[in-house]
């Protein structure tokens, strides 16, 4: 079937005939968040996800086949090969040319799948040609999004604190006797997975997230931008991505932090555009009353957060080189 | 069994037997029967222990929201779970294994350092007292995860308790490997050439050297943890000018050899039962040590798989992703072999075949999930989620404790000179191997939905197979109960009496000794004949 060309094109062809077969294990790919019941990968939201979510069908196919083949024939030498069936032992212990064939075959598969990955992998490490910088800061347990640049614009004070919303806060206290299915935006369940601010960012951008710490090491992580990574104090690391539909995505961080690492998720809510611009001046505008007026003091989630200082310029690229 | 040998032993019984006061023969012992004992009893009891802690975390995870713990808690119990159950249970079970086995299948009179080995038993108690006393302190137990990550593992109030209870764990295991590797050197029968012996003892000479390479670093880690806590260090320390990552580096540098220290050794238990009950000899046992050694080997260079997310450099990322995936070669050449091994056989499907077996498919499935975790770009979703958890615990449930469960039931009727109950022994294979399946398949879906590990409560999309999975954590853990009851059974109760050569298709030198084996056996160096060792000859 695939054994013409070992060519990407070809091995999607494969995904999709074994798609075909198991819609149920892919059920849940047009929909960015958990969903009940959901045995897939998400396919995500952004430029880069679906190099993710496409890997992982490859591999999981493969490993279908494969797992096919020698569980069958697992399976056909205890049905045949049974004493109580009048089976006499063979005395053989070797066959040289079965194994190189079993040593060469999967070393072939795994060329291939490394050769796919790779690809991956340089993609997501270039962070260049970004058009916005955000600077996310995970701390015990909340998080705080600082924006730096936006199209070569630097950005100033805008940056809030962003934790779990106090409906799930209320509801995941031991025993509180609030029921986790109540907690709903809409139609969407939202228990643990709502904060008080989101992360606001525009579609259609390349936008490079600088992610550090300010306590212990946590990881970010939207399952729809289709990657994580760590926050982690006294580094700065760097990751990118381009969301391509308009939507709130839902997240959690994923490094153990402490006692409420449950309870720190992670919101992003990508707009259009035009809407996010807007909502940017907002934003700017508050941060930045005229001169004019006394200084208004700063939230106070912001007073209360270490400086800043090291990504108001240029943040250097830090593990990431 | 028509060995000289095995006359001179029970010549030699009348004279000394084992200690007939308690305290001598248990706490005084340099037998390497009543030491293989001790470790195999205590590996039991950490594992009652570590699986009650697992029946906490399934408990809390049964449905949404917090009903029985504070968070908290329920991160003491993961981290003790992983502590206790990779230090205390599979480790010391599978050097009880060793130390039992070893000698009866080289044909050597016991370990090459007996007073040593007492000393390496005896101390694993006391470690695990003071680790376990943590949880009834003011502070409470680590909380931090088994990884240690600083800082957080930091701003607990016992990292001195577990630093200490981790040196004396390591110097436990260095000292059990040193034994191991000077007797299987040094102890052989004559005519027991390197390349005739089991498959089972290769796996522990090279599972003995990843020990001895790889506990001093982990020790190492630890003491820097200690001195950034109490002495004012900053090893991990970024304010200090330290690095967080480094212990990473360090930890899994140790932690990834650490996980073939839990499962070459189950490759070899496997390669002993499949052979014996298939009537026929392993399939490529040439390949089967070599493929050991590679995987041993491999290990040392993909510790930062376990980083993919950490922020590594391209080439790091791409460099690991490559060695991770070349270890799927080797591993792969085992399965395959296994498999031949029972192509042509004459099988029966006594309890420890059948532990065997399902040890082939579902390590077979841990496997595939780490060929998919190895791809970085794809680990980038997978890390830290429950697809992680429900491969880990594929291959070291499924994996190492099958194995385990498989070598008890195998070997057992040669320790106490019964048979166990093939009947209970058979409930307890299919309880085992439905609920596990029940309990740990599910969380492969609940990690691709993006369910990460290590949290006490979750979104309501994550509530149905939450529920599956603790429905079958807790039946696979009440179907360990049964496990417990058909040893005991088997040790005081059972009035069947194993013949010398338990399995017919039995080969190797164990099986040349009387059931129980005697308190001393091999005095006289065995004969060692070709035919009757389990791997056939290798000229064929």
């Amino acid at each position: 079937m695939t054994s013409g060309g070992i060519r990407p094109g070809s091995i999607k062809r494969a995904v999709a005939a074994i798609a075909l077969i198991a819609l149920t294990m892919f059920g849940g790919v047009a929909l960015a968040n958990p969903q009940p019941g959901q045995l897939n990968m998400t396919r995500g939201a952004s430029t880069w996800s679906p190099e993710a979510y496409f890997l992982n069908n490859v591999a999981f196919g493969v490993c279908v086949v494969i797992g096919i083949l020698v569980f069958g024939a697992m399976f056909i030498a205890m049905f045949r090969f049974r004493k109580s069936r009048g089976a006499v032992a063979e005395k053989w212990s070797h066959n040289t040319t079965l194994e190189i064939v079993w040593t060469t075959i999967p070393v072939i598969i795994l060329i291939v799948l490394a050769y796919l990955a790779t690809g991956g992998l340089r993609t997501f490490a270039d962070t260049t040609g970004s058009e916005m910088t955000v600077k996310v800061t995970g701390y015990q347990w909340k998080w705080r999004y600082d924006y730096v640049d936006y199209k070569g614009k630097a950005i100033e004070k805008v940056g809030f604190m962003s934790r779990l919303d106090r409906e799930s806060d209320d509801t995941r206290q031991l025993n509180s006797g609030l029921d986790p299915n109540a907690v709903k935006v809409g139609d969407e369940n939202t228990y643990l997975l709502n904060v008080d601010k989101p992360l606001v960012v525009p579609v259609g951008t390349k936008i490079r997230f600088v992610i550090t710490a300010g306590d212990v090491i946590h990881s970010w992580w939207v399952p729809a931008l289709g990657w994580k990574m760590d926050a982690i104090p006294g580094i700065v690391n760097a990751a990118w991505t381009n969301i391509t539909e308009p939507g709130v995505y839902r997240g959690q961080c994923a490094e153990l932090c402490g006692q409420d690492h449950g309870f720190m998720p992670i919101v992003v809510k990508a707009l259009p555009k035009p809407e996010f611009e807007k909502w940017l001046a907002e934003q700017e505008a508050a941060a930045n009353p005229p001169p004019a007026q006394p200084a208004a003091p700063a939230p106070a989630s912001t007073a209360a957060a270490p400086k800043t200082a090291d990504v108001d310029a240029p943040v250097s690229q830090g593990h990431q080189g | 069994m028509a060995h000289a040998a095995t006359h001179d032993d029970h010549h030699h019984d009348d004279h000394h037997g084992a200690p007939s006061n308690f305290f001598v023969r248990w706490c005084m012992s340099t037998n390497h029967k009543d030491i293989g004992t001790l470790y195999l009893v205590f590996s039991l009891l950490m594992f009652f222990i570590g699986g009650s802690f697992a029946m906490v975390i399934r408990a809390e995870l049964f449905k949404p929201g917090m009903q029985l713990v504070q968070p908290y808690f329920f991160n003491e119990m993961t981290t003790m779970h992983a502590l206790v159950m990779i230090f205390g249970a599979v480790m010391p079970a599978f050097v009880g294994l060793g130390n039992w086995m070893i000698p009866l299948m080289i044909g050597a009179p016991d370990m090459a350092l007996p007073r040593m080995n007492n000393l390496s038993f005896w101390i694993l108690p006391f470690a695990f007292a003071l680790l376990l006393s943590t949880l009834f302190l003011p502070g409470g137990g680590p909380a931090g995860g088994w990884t240690m990550y600083p800082p957080l593992s930091l701003q607990g109030d016992s990292v001195a308790y577990v630093v200490f209870a981790v040196h004396l764990m390591g110097i436990s295991s260095i000292m059990g490997a040193i034994n191991i590797i000077a007797t299987i050197l040094n102890m052989r029968a004559p005519g027991m050439d390197l390349l005739k012996m089991p498959v089972f003892v290769w796996s522990w000479l090279i599972t003995a050297f990843l020990l001895i390479a790889v506990m001093p670093v982990l020790a190492g880690a630890v003491t820097m943890l200690l001195t950034d806590k109490y002495f004012g260090t900053s090893f991990f320390n970024a304010a200090g000018g330290g690095d967080p990552v480094l212990f990473q580096h360090i930890f899994w540098f140790f932690g990834h050899p650490e996980v073939y220290i839990m499962i070459l050794p189950a490759f070899g238990l496997v390669s002993e039962i499949i052979p014996t009950f298939a009537r026929k000899p392993i399939f490529g046992y040439k390949a089967m040590v070599f493929a050991i050694a590679s995987i041993a080997f491999l290990s040392f260079i993909v510790w930062a798989h376990h980083m993919f997310a950490v922020g590594l450099p391209l080439g790091g990322e791409i460099f690991f992703m490559y060695a991770t995936m070349l270890i799927a070669v080797p591993t792969g050449v085992k399965v395959f072999n296994w498999v031949s091994t029972m192509w042509g056989g004459s099988m029966t499907f006594e309890t420890p075949m059948l532990f065997a077996i399902a040890f082939v498919i579902l390590f077979t499935i841990g496997g595939f999930s780490g060929l998919m975790l190895a791809l970085a770009p794809a680990d980038f979703q997978y890390h830290d989620t429950y697809f992680v958890v429900a491969h880990f615990h594929y291959v070291l449930v499924t994996g190492a404790i099958f194995a385990i469960i498989a070598g008890t039931y195998y070997w057992l009727p040669k320790w106490t000179g019964h048979m166990y109950s093939e009947t209970w022994g058979k409930i307890h294979f299919w309880n085992s191997v439905i609920w596990v399946n029940v309990l740990f398949f599910p969380q492969h879906f609940l990690g691709l939905a993006g369910m990460p590990r290590r949290i006490p409560d979750y979104n309501v999309a994550f509530a149905n197979f939450n529920m599956i999975s603790s429905i079958g954590g807790f039946l696979f853990g009440a179907s360990q109960l049964i496990f417990l009851g058909v040893i005991i059974h088997a040790v005081w109760f059972s009035k069947k009496k194993a013949p010398d050569r338990v399995w017919e298709g039995a080969k190797g030198l164990e099986w040349t000794v009387p059931s129980p084996a005697p308190y001393h056996t091999f005095d006289v160096p065995p004969v060692i004949h070709d035919d009757e060792l389990a791997h056939g000859h290798l000229d064929d």
